[in-house]
């Protein structure tokens, strides 16, 4: 599975088009890294905790998304873009989602595979 | 009184301790990106044409920084006069160039790096002030070349 930021992958051949796919996930860390982030803050810096919560939603989130894409057929996700966004103090919430879409080998191709129509969904 | 000395000690120790910490912090940054320098890294969404791409792999890099009692202090203050608040913006450029940093260092190897996108948010904004962290998010399209002899990275430049 080739997962890129970018509208097409180099040295990669568009063939098809399976439309969006996404994967969101919400998680929070326990109150003991919740109260060493609020030690933390005093002297400033990294804060670990939150660093390694945001990585494992952030795994999650692009695992459903891939799942996902697994199971209508694509072999890579192009155009993958992330969100964040906070739903409570010390939980995280991270979206992913890109276009799933069918590769083969050959040139890369200036102009896209038409999109599935509208009474394909 | 008790109160007012402890918050001054608080403030004592932001500004110490939160001070070396951040210089520390530049030092180590100044010296990882020198390691990356010849590491072309672009925003554009397509890679020049001229060679081979045998590779694609997304790229990603994050961190979770938050600034002390001090600089916290120091912004409340000067949100009243308004103006740039620096103790603020040396948070965010520490964020950004880390996550930047962590970026090139999940895929060290690779020889052109495009498309990157950078993600700010707030994981705890719990209503009052209580934590002025910022997190950043980078990522990125990384591509290795078909023909690699004239590339290597991470080059290690010490001083």
């Amino acid at each position: 599975m080739i997962i890129t930021n970018t509208e097409t992958v180099p040295g990669k051949r568009l063939t098809e088009h399976y439309g969006l796919v996404q994967g969101s996930t919400i998680r929070a860390k326990h109150l003991g890294r919740d109260l060493m982030a609020g030690m933390k803050n005093l002297v400033g810096g990294e804060l670990k905790g939150y660093t390694e919560l945001l990585q494992e939603s952030r795994d999650e989130a692009l695992r459903r998304m891939v799942k996902q894409a697994e199971e209508l057929g694509a072999n890579a996700v192009v155009n993958v873009r992330f969100s964040t966004s906070s739903v409570a103090a010390g939980a995280a919430e991270i979206l992913c989602y890109g276009t799933a879409v069918r590769l083969e080998e050959g040139a890369e191709s200036s102009t896209p595979p038409p999109l599935p129509k509208h009474e394909e969904y | 009184m008790l109160q007012l000395y402890f918050g001054l000690a608080l403030l004592l120790l932001g500004l110490t301790v939160g001070t070396l910490l951040e210089r520390l912090h530049y030092r180590s940054i100044r010296k990882r990106e020198h390691a990356f320098i010849t590491l072309p890294t672009t925003s554009l969404k397509h890679a020049p044409d001229t060679e081979q791409v045998v590779r694609t792999e997304l790229a990603i890099g994050s961190v979770v920084i938050s600034v002390d009692y001090f600089k916290r202090f120091a912004a409340s203050m000067k949100k009243m006069f308004g103006g740039e608040i620096r103790s603020y913006s040396s948070l965010l450029d520490r964020a950004r160039r880390e996550s930047m940093l962590r970026m090139k260092e999940a895929c060290a190897d690779c020889d052109l790096i495009i498309n990157v996108r950078v993600e700010t948010s707030t994981i705890s904004n719990g209503g009052d002030s209580s934590i002025g962290s910022v997190e950043v998010m980078t990522y990125a399209t990384a591509l290795w070349y078909g023909n690699r002899s004239q590339h290597s990275h991470p080059v290690d430049l010490e001083e």
